[in-house]
Parts: C-alpha cells; structure tokens; sequence
C-alpha cells in the first residue's frame, strides 16, 4: 500500500496508482451502484449456466440486463416539434458511442429514404455541376476516422443560475463519439471544379424541412466528409442515412443529415438554424453568430448523476474529454472543488476532434465531495472555469426549471459534481 | 405536398447505359491513379480548376441547373433565389388564418408553435425567446424557412405567391412594413429588420 500515492485534495491518488505491479486493491476497484456485496455466498452453477443458451440473432442486440441502457427522449409521440434523444455517459464507457445510442435531434421526425433514390447534388459556383447516386459514392476512395459530434446546446443546462437538479445524461446527453466513414467532400468538390468566387457552400438535407447550413469552403476542403458509414455500418436514420455531412468538431446541426444538395455560393444563406436557432444572446444583447466550433470540454461520468456511490473505497473517476481544435493535451481532476488537482491518465489513443477517455484512481473516504474536471487541447485552447464562462455569457436570471431546457448554447466550462455521504451524486457549483 | 420528382426520376434504359458506360470508361483511369491519389494534397485540387476532377472516380452525372430547378429553393440575403410573384399582408392574413393560425395561434400570436408577432428587448436576458422582431437579422431568411418548412406537416406545399403573402403579413404584423406593402423579389431584400446590426461573429479567423 506504501506505493499509493496521494496527489491531491480528498483522495486523488496517482493516475498510475493502479497500474502499480501488485496494487493490492485492484481487485476491489469496481464500478458504482454495484449490487449487494454483503457476505459471501458459496458459489452455485447458475440455471443458464446448464442449460442451453439463447439462439443467435440476425442482428444482435444488448442483454435483456441491459434494457434502462437507452436515450432518454423529450418526444416520445413525435409532436410536431423537436424530438431529443440523449446518450447515457453514465452507463456506457470507452471512447465510441454504439449507433443505438448515439444522440439524436430530429427538427421534424426522420425521413424513411429508400437509398437507391437517393441523390446528392453539388451545384452553384462550380464548373461541372454533378448528381451523384449512393452507389456512385461507395465506389470512391474513402476514409476513415473517429470524430465526436455534439450539439451546440449540449449542457445549455449549465447556464442556469442554480444548479439544475438532472442526471448527467440530461446534462450532456447531446455529445457522442462515433468512427465515421465515408468520402472526403474535397474530391467530389474538385471534380464538381469549384469556381474561385465561392466562399461558402449551402447543405440541404432531404428532410421535411429541407433543413439547411452555410458551411465556409474552408471548412469543406480541410476535413469534411459525406459519411455513409458509422462505427461500421451504414448510417442511423436519426443520424442521417444514407448519407450525411460531417464536419469533424463543428456544431451539430451544421453536419447537416440526409444530404441532397451541396450549392457553392459566395455569401451564406442566412438560414433559420444559423441566423436564428444557433446564436446564443449575450449579456447586453448582441449575440453571437457562426460559432462553429465545439470547444475544448470535458466531463465526469464515473460518477456522475444517474449513478450511486456504493460506500467508502477505490473508485476509479472516468470521463471524456474533446475539443475542435485537435487533441486533448491534458485533463486535470479535482475532489476538492478546484482547489488542488491531480493529473488524469489519458487512454490511448489521443485522436484530434475525438472522445479521449481519461482516469483518475480514487480513493474516497465517504465524506462530501465536488469531483471536476478541466482539458486542456494541443492547441493551447483551456476549458475555462465557470465563472469565465458566465463573465462572458452570462446565465439565466431565474433558475432553470426544465431540465431539457436551452437557455444558451456553446457552454464549455467545467462540471461539478457533489458526492454526498450517502452516495448520492448531485450537479453543484463549484 | 411537392415530391422530389424533379430530381429522382427513375432510371431510363437508355441513361442506365450511358452511367454504365460512363463508369467502365473511368475506371480504368480511377485504378491507374489511385496509388499517387494519397500523394495528391487537397489544396492542389483545390487550386487547379482547369485540372478539375483528374485523378479521382469521376462518378458524379453531370446535370443542368435546368434539372436541379425543384431543389434550389436557397435565398441568400441579398436577394439570390427570390423566385417570380408577390404577395400583400391582406392576403397574407387570409392565407394565415387558413394554414398557419392553428399552431402559431391567431394572429399569430403563438399556440403549439412559436409566437410570429412580439418580442422582448433582447437586453432583457440570455434565454429571452428570439422572435422574428426581436433577433432575425434578415427578412429572406422569413421566406427561405416558410417556403422550405412550413405548414409543418405540408412543407413545401405553399405557391410562391403565398409565400410572399405571409411574409408580407408576419412583418406588417410586426410593423417592420406598411399594412398595404407588397413584397416581391425586389422589396424583400431591402426590408431592414430591427436586429440586422445586433451579431458579433464568434470566431473570425473561421470564416472564408
């Protein structure tokens, strides 16, 4: 036990604490909410453990254990208005979100598109205007890479003037991490041959309300992809199949889904979502406008609101970390509300514009807590406190009262989450 | 409701042969280039115009902006993309009743669906709600979203006409026009919406 290193404020201990050879509590570090560990029993052969096992399914699908592992919807009945499903960080971990799970916003329910009459156009300011079929597409040199995608309202939550009282799915349900593959927009551009007065290019998609994004041709000839592919397998229709515009880092709802026509142009459109929807107000009343990037962030899962402490011990604290400006050079974890931090192990590998998973050992004493974290990205770029980010966005003058409220968009300070004596994890201000 | 016919029309015979044609054609030219494709940076393609698409598939079916007609429906704040017709408030107010009072209330003073008429000083916090009147810094961006997105459950079912009609009424409505203005192609984009000067762009270097 000598080689176990304190590095911090209530109980942080070295993020290589459990890599020690010969730790001897590595065994009893275990997830949160375990089920009852009280006396041993002596050990039985199962009844599925002798009989014979479940056939296997055309496409499989998690254990039935497994059936509160799902999103959390804010429309279930598909009204005629904006439907939210959110990924539950706290019951998943790794760095990838399973398609299933991955988060949903849908403006006006998903189209059932039949893929073989499906087209995508590029026109405007192009010599060759060109309609290309999915069948076309899959014929093209493609690439593949693992970029998070998150919505700009993800955790508007924090806005709120009073800690809002939700899980972390909630929270920061609006953020996942997929591979996606597919074809690098620049060689279809180059073909289409873009004509030097176009700035910008307008994604429509094929939905009911042929919802539409300007995006700078900068943007398009850096890193932009048509995905056709997510961890693996053609698109989610909630994430746009067949095919859908990937902007790695940048604000959801510009990775416009069900892509049918890409028109160069040399001024943006000024779109609903993009003049409108997507400007956060600022206090004094300008807003901002074409904020682009998902800034550097990160999060707590374990633990997180959602799950429960399960007394005293080892814990390992998890989260993820990601940011639009590369990768994640460093995370910091605090037990004791940012006053002294330990420096979290990053699992490999570090991926720019990607979930990095980190993790700090921890041993908790069962007194109060505020557990946080705060990244830092290859670029320089600091999650800023909350207080920076209230200075300069202001928060809400009444406190937050539904929990899938937007107040503001673009949050990106940190987390705080308290650890009560009984186990319980609430959201808090630290 | 408008289909997409203008664009998936199913396959002919005759143009199956010709895309079948096309593709044997270009994929020998595809094989024998993708080894040096990965030593090709995007900036090069980019920037070679005149070399337009060498070394790449070339499986996109050249079309005619003539063929992309049902689908354009952009317009851009300076006007770009207005189509022919026009439309007055009072036949908006008709239209309105009609097709968008249901959800966006009479007059549209909000229901199920957004209020279309009011707004709060946007002084008055960050989550004050963002109207028409209040934060929209343009009025083609009114036309664009009702011609492509509403009536919700009929979207892209309105006339031009109609469309210019409703804009013409929701900005009356919002004294941002007269009550015997007419918008057209010409009128809209000059339309001065109260917001236009009240945006600060995030991240400039990001921009073209």
């Amino acid at each position: 036990m000598s080689s176990i290193e304190v590095v911090a404020g209530n109980g942080l201990l070295h993020r290589r604490a459990f890599l020690t050879r010969g730790s001897a509590f590595a065994a009893a570090v275990t997830g949160y909410a375990l089920s009852d560990t009280a006396a041993a029993q002596q050990l039985v052969d199962q009844p599925w453990s002798k009989g014979r096992g479940v056939a296997v399914q055309g496409y499989g699908t998690p254990s039935p254990f497994e059936k509160n592992v799902v999103r959390t919807l804010s429309n279930p009945q598909g009204e005629p208005r904006t439907a939210h499903g959110r990924t539950p960080h706290h019951l998943i971990n790794g760095t990838f979100t399973p398609n299933g799970l991955h988060f949903v916003i849908s403006h006006s329910g998903n189209p059932d598109i039949d893929p073989s009459q499906h087209r995508l156009v590029i026109h405007g300011l192009v010599t060759r205007p060109l309609e290309f079929t999915l069948e076309a597409l899959h014929r093209y040199p493609m690439v593949s890479r693992m970029t998070f995608l998150e919505c700009g309202g993800n955790s508007a939550g924090l806005f709120s003037s009073e800690p809002l009282q939700a899980d972390i799915q909630a929270i920061h349900g609006l953020v996942s991490c997929s591979e996606w593959t597919g074809v690098m927009l620049s060689t279809l551009l180059d073909e289409a041959g873009i004509d030097p007065k176009a700035k910008w290019l307008i994604a429509e998609g094929a939905d009911s309300l042929a919802l539409s994004r300007s995006v700078p041709i900068t943007k398009a000839l850096d890193d932009a992809m048509i995905a056709l592919y997510q961890n693996g397998e053609r698109l989610m229709p909630g994430n746009g199949y067949p095919m859908r515009l990937l902007l790695p880092g940048w604000e959801g709802n510009m990775n416009v889904k069900y892509l049918r026509r890409l028109k160069l142009v040399e001024q943006p459109a000024m779109s609903y979502y993009e003049a409108r929807t997507y400007a956060p107000i600022l206090p004094g009343g300008k807003a901002y406008q074409f904020y682009f990037l998902q800034e550097v962030k990160s999060f707590i899962t374990h633990p997180s609101p959602g799950l429960r402490m399960n007394g005293p011990g080892f814990y390992e604290i998890s989260g993820v970390a990601y940011s639009a400006n590369g990768r994640i050079a460093k995370v910091m974890v605090s037990a004791d509300g940012g006053k002294t931090w330990a420096q979290a192990a990053l699992q490999a590998p570090v991926l720019p514009k990607a979930f990095t998973r980190f993790r700090a050992p921890w041993r908790w004493d069962g007194a109060p807590v505020v557990l946080q974290s705060r990244a830092w990205d290859e670029g320089g770029n600091v999650q800023p406190t909350r207080a920076e980010v209230i200075a300069r966005r202001g928060q809400t003058s009444k406190p937050l009262t539904n929990p899938l409220g937007f107040p503001s968009q673009h949050y990106n300070g940190p987390t705080s989450w308290r650890v009560e004596s009984t186990g319980e994890v609430r959201n808090a201000y630290a | 409701m408008r289909t997409r016919k203008g664009i998936v029309k199913p396959n002919g015979p005759q143009r199956l042969r010709d895309t079948e044609a096309k593709k044997l054609s270009t994929r020998a030219v595809a094989s024998s280039c993708l080894v040096t494709l990965a030593c090709l940076s995007i900036t090069t393609f980019a920037q070679s115009p005149l070399n337009s698409g060498q070394g790449t598939p070339n499986l996109g079916r050249p079309v005619s902006e003539a063929d992309i007609a049902a689908w354009d429906i952009s317009i851009l704040p300076d006007g770009t993309g207005l189509p022919a017709g026009s439309g007055t408030p009072e036949q908006g107010a008709k239209i309105f009743a009609a097709k968008c009072a249901l959800c966006h209330g009479p007059e549209g003073k909000g229901g199920t669906a957004a209020a279309v008429v009011g707004g709060a000083p946007l002084t008055n916090g960050i989550d004050t709600p963002k109207t028409i009147a209040n934060f929209w810094p343009y009025a083609t961006t009114l036309f664009d979203f009702t011609r492509r997105a509403m009536p919700w459950q009929q979207p892209r079912t309105l006339t031009n006409d109609e469309v210019y009609a409703l804009t013409a009424y929701i900005l009356s409505l919002n004294k941002i026009i007269g009550p015997s203005d007419t918008m057209n192609a010409q009128t809209l984009p000059k339309v001065r919406m109260p917001n236009r000067d009240g945006f600060v762009v995030r991240f400039p270097e990001k921009m073209p």
